[in-house]
């Protein structure tokens, strides 16, 4: 897919989970809407993977560490074709599978339960191991938020990655600059991550999480370094496309009425055209 | 004078874990260990010199030691993911339940020098509340083999398993009291000596000296029927009802608080089906004082005189 079909693409996953989270009358929109982007070019563009044959060994992996934000990723996967589109109308129903967050035991093209967070990272750490000791070229990529970064867990991954040179491995940071309950800067201000990363022996890229050339770009495979682990620092805003929503801290989780709804709507719409 | 050479052979199971453990990973590569710097401790050197690159060591992380294990086992291995009993279930529950249960991936937990094993290094290096942590989550086995010979076979049986499995080892000499060629069911007890008088349900470093008192009790013509329970999760529920029927009490031993471990999985079976009589003995729900775990097993009513009294006294009330 080109940039302009994954910007279309991007546009319509944004719509169809703004729909799905307020009719559910729950969700994690702000942290949706500063993902999407990413999720449209990994799954439209970079992932090999396959809806027919889902656990094909030789898959690309993918990990939603931040899994709040579970919505995006089943309208990414259902768009995809690795879920049917309509069942997306069941997200957080009584015995949906498509609960607050992805369960791989139910969802195929979920590679890992996520919810708590700092549980991905780790996980993708030993994915890349395994495609290391099989001399396998599949590579393994994990989305987490910014705030996400302070659990210590994600730190003990990126020593291991390090110290055991995946550069099969590729992490990128939704930094959107606000957590749960206030901006990361008032809260446990890692920025710049960069430096940090840098500091653990990882190669470091800052790129516009919502300009889709520079998320192909920074995403393909061709810019590795050999020997080291790659981050890229997605530079995004929380509640992206929705103009009362984005950088506002109060749409971690608030759930649009009827108004806000069609605003929103029409806002996507428009910038659909 | 010949004391000292009738005192049966001790063995300490991490032997038998990593000989196991090497045989199987030179016939199956999709076999790699994972540890937190516990190569030694957990027995791996004769693993990382035949098998250098399948010895993970992320170091003393072990939330990335179980969550770089869910990984290994979603990449098609199959990680034995190795470290001290009391750090990877308590530093790395949420791993254990998210990436490993949860998630239902293939990684075979290795807690290593569980129960008292560290002794005199105190509480925070006891691993005393690890049956209760971990049968609380759904999707794991709890198994805790008595000897040699059931870790072995445990642990074979472990790589052939698909799914979640959390073995508990010690490093405590135990005789062997299983044959070589011990086959390990999951979710099956043993039937070491049968009995009617009363039942000893034990595993672990307790099998032993729950034998040793079942002989006592039998010089004094009390017949105890001991059953050796290495799977905690899922328990045999049909031996636990036949003894509550056939020898009405039931004496547990483990070397675990009595709150949620082997006693207390025992006791809903037996309170759901067949109420009878029961005494756990394990660590009485306090933080053991200074002393080797041997001793404290003592300490705890846990001696081969200790768990007879017990069981005596069962019997005695069942009367």
């Amino acid at each position: 897919m080109d940039t302009q079909d994954l910007r279309r693409m991007a546009n319509q996953i944004r719509r169809r989970d703004l729909q799905a989270v307020f009719e559910a009358g729950a969700g994690h929109i702000g942290g949706e809407m500063s993902v999407s982007d990413i999720l449209t070019a990994l799954y439209f563009r970079v992932l090999n993977v396959d809806p027919t044959n889902p656990l094909d060994p030789n898959r690309d992996r993918f990990v939603l560490s931040k899994g709040h934000t579970a919505c995006a990723l089943y309208v990414t996967l259902a768009e995809k074709g690795f879920i049917p589109k309509e069942e997306v109308a069941t997200f957080l129903k009584p015995h949906s599978r498509l609960n607050g967050h992805p369960n791989r035991t139910k969802v195929p093209g979920v590679e890992t339960n996520t919810g708590p967070l700092g549980h991905g990272l780790p996980v993708g750490v030993g994915m890349a191991i395994a495609a290391k000791l099989s001399g396998a070229s599949w590579r393994t990529y994990v989305v987490t938020g910014d705030g996400e970064m302070q659990e210590g867990s994600n730190w003990e991954a990126i020593a291991s990655a390090a110290q055991y040179k995946l550069d099969n491995l590729t992490l990128i940071i939704d930094h959107n600059r606000l957590q749960q309950g206030a901006r990361l800067a008032e809260t446990n201000n890692l920025a710049p991550f960069a430096p940090k990363l840098e500091a653990f022996g990882w190669v470091v890229e800052e790129i516009d999480g919502h300009d889709m050339d520079q998320i192909v770009a920074a995403l393909s495979p061709d810019k590795v370094e050999p020997h080291k682990p790659k981050a890229i620092v997605a530079h995004t805003n929380k509640g992206q496309g929705i103009s009362f929503m984005s950088d506002n801290v109060a749409w971690h989780h608030k759930v649009p009425n009827a108004e806000q709804y069609k605003q929103a709507m029409a806002e996507l719409e428009e910038a659909a055209q | 004078m010949n004391a000292a050479t009738s005192e049966p052979k001790l063995y300490d199971c991490r032997d038998a874990f990593t000989a196991t453990l090497e045989a199987m990973a030179a016939e199956n590569n999709r076999i790699v260990a994972v540890c937190n710097d516990s190569v030694g401790s957990s027995k791996l050197t004769g693993f990382r010199d035949r098998f250098p690159e399948r010895l993970i060591n992320v170091g003393i992380a072990e939330q990335a030691l179980v969550g770089a294990g869910a990984g290994l086992a979603n990449g098609g291995k199959i990680p034995f993911v190795c470290g001290a009993a009391c750090f990877l279930t308590a530093r790395a529950l949420e791993q254990i339940k998210a990436d490993v249960a949860y998630s239902d991936t293939n990684v075979k937990l290795v807690g290593i020098s569980s129960g008292m094993a560290y002794g005199e290094l105190g509480p925070t290096h006891h691993s005393t509340e690890d049956f209760a942590w971990v049968r609380a989550i759904p999707n794991v086995a709890v198994v805790a083999p008595c000897d040699n010979a059931e870790t072995a076979a445990a642990v074979a049986f472990a790589a052939e398993f698909k799914g979640p499995i959390f073995l508990r080892l010690s490093r405590v000499g135990v005789p062997q009291l299983l044959p070589d060629n011990h086959k390990f069911e999951l979710g099956k007890a043993d039937t070491l000596r049968d009995g009617v008088d009363v039942t000893i349900i034990a595993n672990g470093v307790l099998t032993h000296r729950a034998m040793l008192a079942a002989e006592k009790l039998a010089g004094a013509g009390v017949e105890a029927r001991v059953l050796n329970m290495a799977s905690v999760r899922p328990i045999d529920d049909e031996a636990i009802v036949k003894a509550a029927e056939e020898t009405g009490a039931i004496v547990t031993c483990e070397e675990h608080t009595i709150f949620g471990g082997l006693g207390s999985a025992v006791a809903e079976v037996v309170v759901e089906t067949r109420p009878v009589l029961m005494k756990r003995l394990g660590v009485p729900g306090i933080f053991p004082p200074t002393g080797s775990a041997n001793f404290l097993l003592d300490e705890f009513g846990m001696s081969p005189d200790g768990i007879a009294a017990a069981a005596r006294d069962l019997i005695e009330r069942k009367a």
